[in-house]
């Protein structure tokens, strides 16, 4: 654990409303080691984009980080004063959002976005940082990138502005990237190319990346681990396989029951029946407890932690060992 | 971008062709123009022959094509009251009002773009507040009580500025008098531009304000902080580029309003220009007077139109890519 690149632990975000405080996200705890890909999924409201936007700070109010730590290096970064945290981005944390159409400033070229960008973290010459750029375009797959470098972002399709804020994310080297839904917008035929050069970029410049997604097909291709998220909690992390293959969690099951193969990955996260609680009615219990097959007593009266299944973790009460039912742990149990 | 700009110029001589028939209609049709141009005890015969003379006995058509082709040339007519050329008596009074409605533009840009910004980056400090409260009054304020409040003060009281008129104008060449090279000049030009410019301030300020948030919160503004770049590249680099593109078209028709209205701040200063001209040929039911400022004030608005549009084409790429689409 010590060797994490980002550590969070137990974070905790609250929306501050005229009713009191919204909790929007509570215990949150996870790694990424250099270089892993951990994927992140969930429905819609689960706060898969407050954690990445928590991390790299830049939470607008009225949300804010209301407990918890987060390192990175081993370093507090939760904590740093504005201008510190500036210098942070970018340059150690990059991150990507998801629509490309209105990622890039229309009114600037795309190479003085570049080179503004690698001027501000890295001490070269304006020529050294237009050299730079070029080569960046080109590594993510733009055709002829000295001459597009001084077109404006309406010159490029989505899929080609997509490549160009990969290049932006990248372009100071961070090590970690915060990459939340960087397909969702765009059309499926281009998808899968993006994630290519996302996940060869990546791999070439040995950043670890945060994915934020709902495309299962898309994790399956790139996670080394996934984080399942409901409600503002981590329900289920491991690795890929394991959590892909035999999800813990009912909710990861029921999340798991479709995942589409990798030609068909049109596919979204299967449907379970009823809704995620709004953050102002999150049960007592069990978060998942009315809409979970499995649910039982305990369920409903204590909120169950993080606990380690083997090499992973699930939030469910099935897994404790002392108060599970006999017949969950068996039928889970293997 | 040429054949653009040739569309917008033929596009504009074809509204002003429309506003001159506007301003013929009134000319020819609001009462008899013989009837104000000759006293009671002119005869009818007499009456006859002058109707022959100005054509007036000539198809409309021919008529309106005469008018159009003379105001082309500046020629508007004489006066009823005056009994002089119109184009001399607008002429004459023309450097006034566009003196002071360019110091009155420059001063509401200078003042309001700065603080509309500044009131976008800062929403929440007491500065802030001021001017939301200062623009409060700036906007409910009639432009008369400022003028009247602005005299009391500097002028009745602390006696520092001159209450009405120009001061002293030097004159440039046979068409220009300027305020700007005497100090009394200068003086005169204070208040009379200070309260033409209050309220179009205000409403720069607000609306630069409301842009700059607006744009503040787009997904580039967000992308630009992840990626660590500087508060002052992302305020002024980023976001006021784009602010100003909204911006620069109300402006511009805003700058155009001052010439139009500044007929009250004329009037409370006593100030020598064309709307204290406009104003007297209402009262006195001078038609070429009230046609041909019809025609300078559709003029200026068709003007800054035109330049609004080529600045905005100057600094959207977009939209320059838009007409290349148009025209191959
Ligand atoms: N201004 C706000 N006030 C109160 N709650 C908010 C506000 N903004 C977001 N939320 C809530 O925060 C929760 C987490 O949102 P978040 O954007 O992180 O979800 P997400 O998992 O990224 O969803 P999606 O897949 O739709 O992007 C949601 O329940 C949302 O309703
Ligand atoms: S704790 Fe209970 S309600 Fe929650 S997921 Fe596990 S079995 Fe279902
Ligand atoms: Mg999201």
């Amino acid at each position: 654990m010590s060797a994490a690149l980002l550590s969070v632990r137990d974070l905790r975000v609250e929306f501050a409303t005229r009713q009191g405080p919204l909790i929007a996200l509570d215990g949150v705890s996870f790694d990424i080691a250099p270089g892993e890909v951990l994927g992140v999924v969930g429905e819609s409201g689960a706060g898969k984009t407050l954690t990445g936007l928590a991390i790299i700070g830049l939470l607008d109010p009225p949300s804010r980080i209301a407990g918890g730590e987060i390192r990175l290096d081993g370093e507090r970064i939760d904590n740093l004063s504005p201008a510190r945290m500036r210098v942070l981005r970018g340059r150690r944390i990059g991150m990507i959002f998801q629509d490309p159409l209105t990622s890039l400033n229309p009114l600037l070229r795309i190479g003085d976005q570049l080179t503004e960008t690698i001027l501000t973290h890295l001490s070269l010459t304006r020529r050294q940082a237009r050299e730079r750029a070029i080569a960046w375009l080109g590594e993510v797959g733009i055709p002829s990138p000295a001459k597009r470098i001084d077109g404006y972002p309406h010159e490029f399709s989505g899929g080609m502005r997509q490549r160009v804020v990969i290049a932006l994310a990248l372009c100071a080297e961070p090590a970690l990237i915060i990459a939340d839904e960087p397909t969702t917008a765009l059309d499926v035929s281009v998808q899968a190319q993006i994630i290519a050069v996302l996940k060869k970029v990546t791999r070439v410049h040995g950043a670890a990346v945060m994915l934020i997604t709902h495309d299962m097909g898309v994790i399956a291709e790139m996670a080394d681990r996934v984080a399942v998220m409901y409600a503002g909690r981590i329900v289920e992390i491991g690795a890929i396989g394991d959590v892909a293959r035999r999800p813990l969690h009912p909710y990861a099951m029921g999340l798991m029951a479709a995942i589409p193969t990798l030609e068909a990955r049109a596919g979204r996260l299967a449907q379970i029946p009823g809704t995620m609680p709004r953050l102002s009615a999150i049960p007592r219990g069990c978060a998942f407890s009315p809409r979970c097959p499995r649910v039982f007593g305990r369920c409903e009266a204590e909120r169950p932690p993080l606990i380690a299944v083997g090499e992973r973790r699930a939030a469910c009460w099935l897994y404790d060992a002392q108060a599970a039912p006999a017949a969950a742990r068996a039928e889970n149990s293997r | 971008m040429i054949a653009f700009v040739v569309r917008r110029v033929l596009a504009s001589i074809g509204v002003m062709i429309a506003v001159g028939l506007i301003a013929f209609a009134m000319f020819r049709y609001v009462g008899d123009p013989i009837n104000q141009m000759v006293g009671v005890e002119t005869s009818v015969a007499e009456r006859a022959q002058l109707r022959e003379e100005l054509g007036l006995n000539d198809p409309a058509i021919v008529q309106a094509l005469r008018f159009l082709a003379r105001a082309a040339r500046f020629d508007f007519g004489v006066s009823y009251q005056f009994k002089q050329p119109v184009a001399d008596l607008i002429g004459a009074r023309m450097p006034a009002t566009l003196e002071l409605a360019f110091v009155a533009s420059i001063l509401s840009l200078a003042a309001g773009i700065p603080m509309g910004v500044y009131s976008a980056l800062h929403r929440d400090s007491a500065l802030s507040r001021l001017f939301q409260a200062l623009s409060l009054i700036g906007i409910s304020l009639p432009t008369f009580l400022t003028g009247i409040l602005l005299i009391t003060l500097f002028s009745v009281v602390l006696g520092w500025l001159p209450s009405f008129g120009r001061g002293d104008v030097v004159r440039l060449g046979p068409w220009w008098t300027t305020g700007f090279l005497t100090v009394s000049g200068l003086k005169s030009l204070v208040m009379p531009a200070t309260t033409l410019a209050l309220f179009q301030m205000t409403l720069i300020m607000r609306l630069v304000r409301a842009e700059m948030l607006e744009v503040l919160r787009a997904d580039y503004i967000r992308f630009a902080r992840a990626r660590g770049l500087s508060e002052s590249a992302i305020h002024f680099r980023h976001a006021l580029k784009n602010t100003l593109v909204p911006v620069i078209t109300i402006v511009g028709l805003q700058l155009g309003s001052i010439v139009a209205f500044s007929i009250i701040t004329e009037t409370v200063f006593a100030w020598p220009g064309m709307g204290q001209l406009f104003l007297q040929s209402i009262q006195n039911v001078d038609i070429p007077i009230m046609a041909a400022y019809l025609l300078f004030i559709a003029f200026m608005f068709v003007t800054i139109n035109l330049v609004v549009d080529i600045l905005y084409v100057s600094v959207d790429p977009r939209l320059r890519a838009s007409l290349h689409g148009m025209h191959g």
